[in-house]
């Protein structure tokens, strides 16, 4: 057993993690910076943040992602990093000459705080930023919220080029939060199925699934650019997708530029897809094509074929709340039953949508805000499940409790392909059904007696 | 024989003025001293200074860590049976959770809190009002679920900015169970330089808390410590399995697959060995200062080196049994690594490589290279002080400045009750009278070809602009490194983690290496790059039909 100092007991913990279902801001806002088209994303603290950032997304996407420090010292912890961060910007455009420099905080920053817009108005007022290049930045502390906390704030930095008073443009700002590159190219191949324009934002799908040439480019044909995100203050309105990773921004626009929004959930499943494309056709006033009600049409076909072995079958899910929004009334919409939800990232309002959408379920579920994998393999061996779903880091319960388990949500350090395969829109539930499908199947053929063991299933 | 004779188009000289030359004046001054071709091999003339183990500039976006990294991740890391509180928010736990492939033997019902993340997960709440009492519930929590031997805590950047006192916590829990040693290290990531001073706070509060624990002697023939070998990939167990074939006992190793009872039992030994040099040398010398025990440089990366290591430990003892079962071991390991190599090299000969990491790996990993007949031509480290380049004997010439001199030193003297010289004056003076070395380490750059390039703190841009230009047959750095490497066409292999590979020390571990690099510098992928269309893209062909 390799969680063997888990006791079945539950007791209570008031000071103590174990095991997280969460890290921490700046990671987020290093992965939303990355979206924007020839952007360096710049962390402003101790070089070990940025290291671990750039590491666990490069084994998350297996591709380069490139980021700079501020390198602080403990000479800059004392009398703050504005001497390092006007150094680190000075050099980036010089060295690297990005489009855009995206700064973010670190604890150690916020602590000491360091006023992210005051260095770079000294930057400006210093020509460190040369003619027509940007430096935008987003407060990412640590100790408050999770890495999707510091995702929501940088796509707010971003939203905030948008510029008050621009001319109606009939585009739609649609905001995708914390999904996988191959997500974001399916939320628009839906919307340029149905004709509508959009700014997505961030975007990261032809940055982090690049090709291999023999050419490195640092900053590649991908990402939502500066002028589009200028514009965003001229769109007929914003879609949020995901009320943590994407809502603040949208609301800003609201207040701001008076682009009216809505926060959907993510399109993870029939049901939030449904939404999504419902309300999408309603804001650009098209019809929904035929190809779209086929794809939606395939899966529900999909589901039909399969339900006899989803049906009642157990679930424990962990990760960002968004996402397990969206997941958990897939999972109801095919009749398995989530017993276990936990997310690391707090908000009181998660567990309450879970419960809404678990209401209808046999039992009451078991939901967590703020909650660690340690608890949720408690709660797994005081109620064994059949599916557990989350990060690489289930592999350790799964492989413990013997258990199928789904690799879905972030970090995912053991498998790959989630950068080309989306899991959004319909045919991304395709692909869920296909995994969950083949998970409990292959369980059945180890483990069925030689008697019952079928070749039609 | 595939002998690929690359055409040399540029000299030393222009490389490292093309790599400095995009670069803002100051920072190509400062880089400028970081940057030097060899003259020192073969070690007839002294190394010429290169600047080491001084501050990255910011914006450069550089390979290196922080300390906590180094004190975390690396040092204490591997150790299964303590359980590891990070003091801070949730971020710098979860990153050092399980990503440095240190594995671990716990056997059945051992105890092992590798697979465990311990985080207080610091709120705001915490970082305005203090946060030693939420720490001291975390340990309290943490000894009622788990009663382990050992409990440490980790300092991050806020810790020391807030300044909670870790150390003063931890001495009260300590004093509050009988049964559970509690220390801290203050180990904020904004310390020092690199992950170096990482090292060495976790290593001397080791000494300090753990090294002389366990009174009781050790069993066993021919007792060493092996310092410095983090058991990634499994490199420790192949060591391991080398060491007790030939009748070895390994005391303790610092600290791959090691345990509470393994540090605390470290004063047993009759001699250490260190492996990397960089992160441990000075323990070896505190354990011979306080009881006695001398030290050797050793290296088991590269089978040849490993067959030199073992018998410098024969040498060491002097015991001709002992020699005799590792001559006979070394017969038997040799043959087949010789076949596999011999073999292997008739795809690698003549191929190059460049590394980047460490420490001693960019330093130990040439040894592997040359016996697959590939030459290392760029090399430097992470995180190295000039000693690693240039040898131990600039050690007295080293300068104390700001960023060092907040890493403690600790001062340590012969133990009244444990110090016992392990050998005579006279016995040591015997062995080095025929040659033996005693704490010797001549660095990297003496093992270096002349004209060489030799780097220090390499970041992204140069190592970018090195492959651009030398294209070598592979590039070994870490994960950072990977991807943009590969996507230029040449492979790359992570010499921190060894990407899924491993064990690359001992025997089998060579084998293992050569079958890796043959593997990746031949692979036919790096033929894929272009299409059909982009290699002849002509429009006026005309298709032939069958």
């Amino acid at each position: 057993m390799l969680l063997r100092h888990t006791p079945t007991e539950v007791t209570e913990r008031k000071a103590l993690m174990i095991n997280p279902a969460k890290t921490c801001q700046p990671i987020g806002a290093m992965y939303a910076a990355l979206g924007i088209h020839g952007c360096l994303p710049h962390s402003h603290g101790s070089q070990g943040c940025c290291s671990y950032h750039r590491s666990t997304l490069t084994r998350h996407y297996k591709e380069p992602v490139p980021a700079a420090t501020s390198s602080f010292t403990e000479g800059a912890s004392v009398f703050g990093g504005q001497a390092n961060l006007l150094q680190a910007i000075e050099n980036i455009f010089t060295v690297y000459e990005p489009e855009v420099i995206a700064v973010h905080t670190t604890c150690l920053s916020e602590t000491i705080g360091d006023d992210l817009k005051q260095i770079a108005h000294k930057a400006e007022r210093d020509g460190k930023i040369p003619e027509g290049k940007y430096v935008i930045g987003a407060p990412t502390p640590s100790y408050v919220g999770s890495h999707v906390t510091g995702f929501s704030n940088m796509v707010k930095s971003m939203a905030q080029l948008a510029t008050p008073g621009t001319p109606k443009n009939g585009k739609v700002n649609i905001i995708p939060g914390w999904v996988e590159p191959s997500d974001m190219k399916e939320i628009k191949r839906l919307a340029s199925m149905m004709d509508i324009k959009i700014t997505l934002f961030p975007d990261t799908s032809g940055v982090l699934d690049a090709p291999l040439t023999g050419e490195y480019k640092m900053f590649p044909e991908g990402g939502v650019t500066i002028k589009e995100l200028k514009d965003a203050g001229g769109a007929t309105g914003t879609l949020a997708l995901g009320e943590w990773c994407s809502a603040d921004a949208a609301r800003w626009l609201d207040s701001k530029c008076k682009v009216p929004c809505t926060v959907l959930d993510m399109p993870f499943g029939l049901t939030a897809t449904d939404r999504f494309v419902d309300v999408l056709r309603t804001v650009a006033g098209v019809s929904v094509p035929d190809s779209i009600a086929n794809e939606r049409g395939q899966l529900v076909d999909l589901i039909s074929d399969m339900h006899q072995y989803f049906y009642g079958k157990k679930v424990a899910i962990f990760g960002d709340p968004d996402q397990l929004i969206s997941m958990c009334e897939f999972l109801r919409s095919i009749d398995m039953i989530p017993v276990h939800v936990i997310t690391g990232t707090p908000g009181k309002a998660f567990e309450k949508r879970i419960k809404e959408i678990t209401a209808d379920m046999p039992g009451e579920v078991n939901v967590k805000a703020k909650g660690d994998i340690f608890q949720l393999h408690q709660w797994i061996k005081n109620e064994p499940v059949d599916l557990l779903i989350g990060n690489t880091y289930g592999k350790y319960v799964a492989r413990d409790e013997d258990i199928p388990f789904l690799r879905w949500g972030f970090p995912i350090l053991d498998r790959q392909g989630h950068q080309y395969f989306p899991t959004a829109g319909y045919k991304g539930g395709l692909r869920l059904l296909e995994s969950i499908l083949n998970l409990l199947l292959d369980r059945k053929d180890r483990d069925d007696p030689e008697e019952t063991f079928e070749l039609v299933l | 024989m595939t002998k690929t004779k690359k055409m040399v188009q540029w000299n030393p000289t222009d490389i490292k003025e093309e790599l400095l030359s995009k670069y803002p004046p100051k920072v190509a001054r400062k880089r400028a001293k970081q940057i030097m071709i060899n003259e020192a091999s073969g070690g007839e003339v002294a190394s010429a200074e290169i600047v080491a183990n001084v501050r990255t500039i910011p914006g450069i976006i550089t390979m290196r860590g922080c300390t906590y990294a180094g004190c975390k991740g690396v040092i204490m890391g591997p150790t299964r049976d303590i359980v590891n509180i990070v003091h801070g928010p949730v971020g710098c736990s979860f990153y050092a959770w399980l990503t440095r492939r240190n594995q671990t033997d716990a056997g059945p019902d051992g105890e092992n809190y590798i697979p465990y993340c311990f985080t207080t997960d610091m709120q705001d709440q915490d970082i305005i009002f203090g946060g030693e009492k939420k720490l001291e519930a975390a340990i309290r929590e943490a000894y009622d679920l788990f009663k382990p031997k050992g409990i440490c805590i980790f300092a991050t950047c806020p810790v020391g900015l807030i300044g909670d006192d870790i150390h003063a916590v931890a001495r009260k829990m300590s004093a509050e169970y009988e049964d559970c040693n509690v220390f801290a290290f203050s180990c904020e990531g904004y310390k020092g330089v690199s992950q170096s001073a990482g090292h060495h706070i976790a290593n001397n509060q080791v000494f300090t808390h753990l090294v002389g624990e366990n009174t009781t002697p050790k069993e066993g023939d021919y007792k060493i410590n092996l310092l410095g070998e983090y058991n990634i990939g499994g490199d420790g167990f192949e060591i391991d399995r080398i060491l007790k074939k030939c009748g070895i006992s390994n005391i303790s190793t610092f600290s791959g697959n090691s345990t509470y009872d393994q540090f605390a039992s470290a004063q047993h030994a009759d001699l250490s060995c260190v492996m990397c040099h960089r992160s441990i040398n000075y323990v070896a010398d505190m354990l011979e200062t306080k009881y006695g025990i001398p030290w050797i440089k050793v290296n088991f990366i590269g089978a040849r080196s490993t067959a030199k290591s073992l018998r410098k430990i024969g040498e060491y003892f002097g015991d001709e049994a002992l020699i005799k079962k590792i001559n006979d071991v070394i017969a038997e390991e040799m043959p087949e690594v010789e076949a596999i190599s011999a073999e292997v090299r008739t795809r690698t000969e003549g191929k190059t490589a460049m590394i980047f990491v460490g420490g001693s790996r960019a330093h130990h990993y040439q040894d592997l290279f040359a016996e697959m007949g590939m030459r290392t031509i760029s090399a430097g480290y992470e995180f190295a002080h000039r000693d690693d380049y240039e040898g131990r004997a600039v050690i007295p010439s080293l300068k104390v400045d700001s960023d060092s001199r907040n890493i403690e030193e600790l001062t340590v003297e012969a133990d009244e009750k444990y110090y016992s010289p392990r050998k005579t004056d006279e016995e040591i003076a015997a062995l080095e009278e025929a040659g033996f070395k005693f704490k010797e380490y001549d660095g990297l750059n003496k093992d270096m070809e002349d004209g060489s390039i030799i780097i220090d703190d390499l970041n992204q841009y140069e190592a970018d602009k090195l492959v651009e230009i030398m294209k070598p047959d592979v590039f070994c750095a870490g994960i950072k490194e990977k991807y943009s490497i590969q996507k230029l066409g040449v492979p790359m292999k992570q010499l921190h983690s060894y990407d899924s590979g491993g064990p690359y020390a001992g025997f089998k571990g060579a084998v293992n290496f050569y079958h890796e690099m043959d593997r990746l510098v031949n692979s036919k992928v790096w033929s894929y790059m272009k299409a059909p269309w982009q290699e002849n893209p002509e429009l006026t062909a005309t298709f032939v039909w069958e």
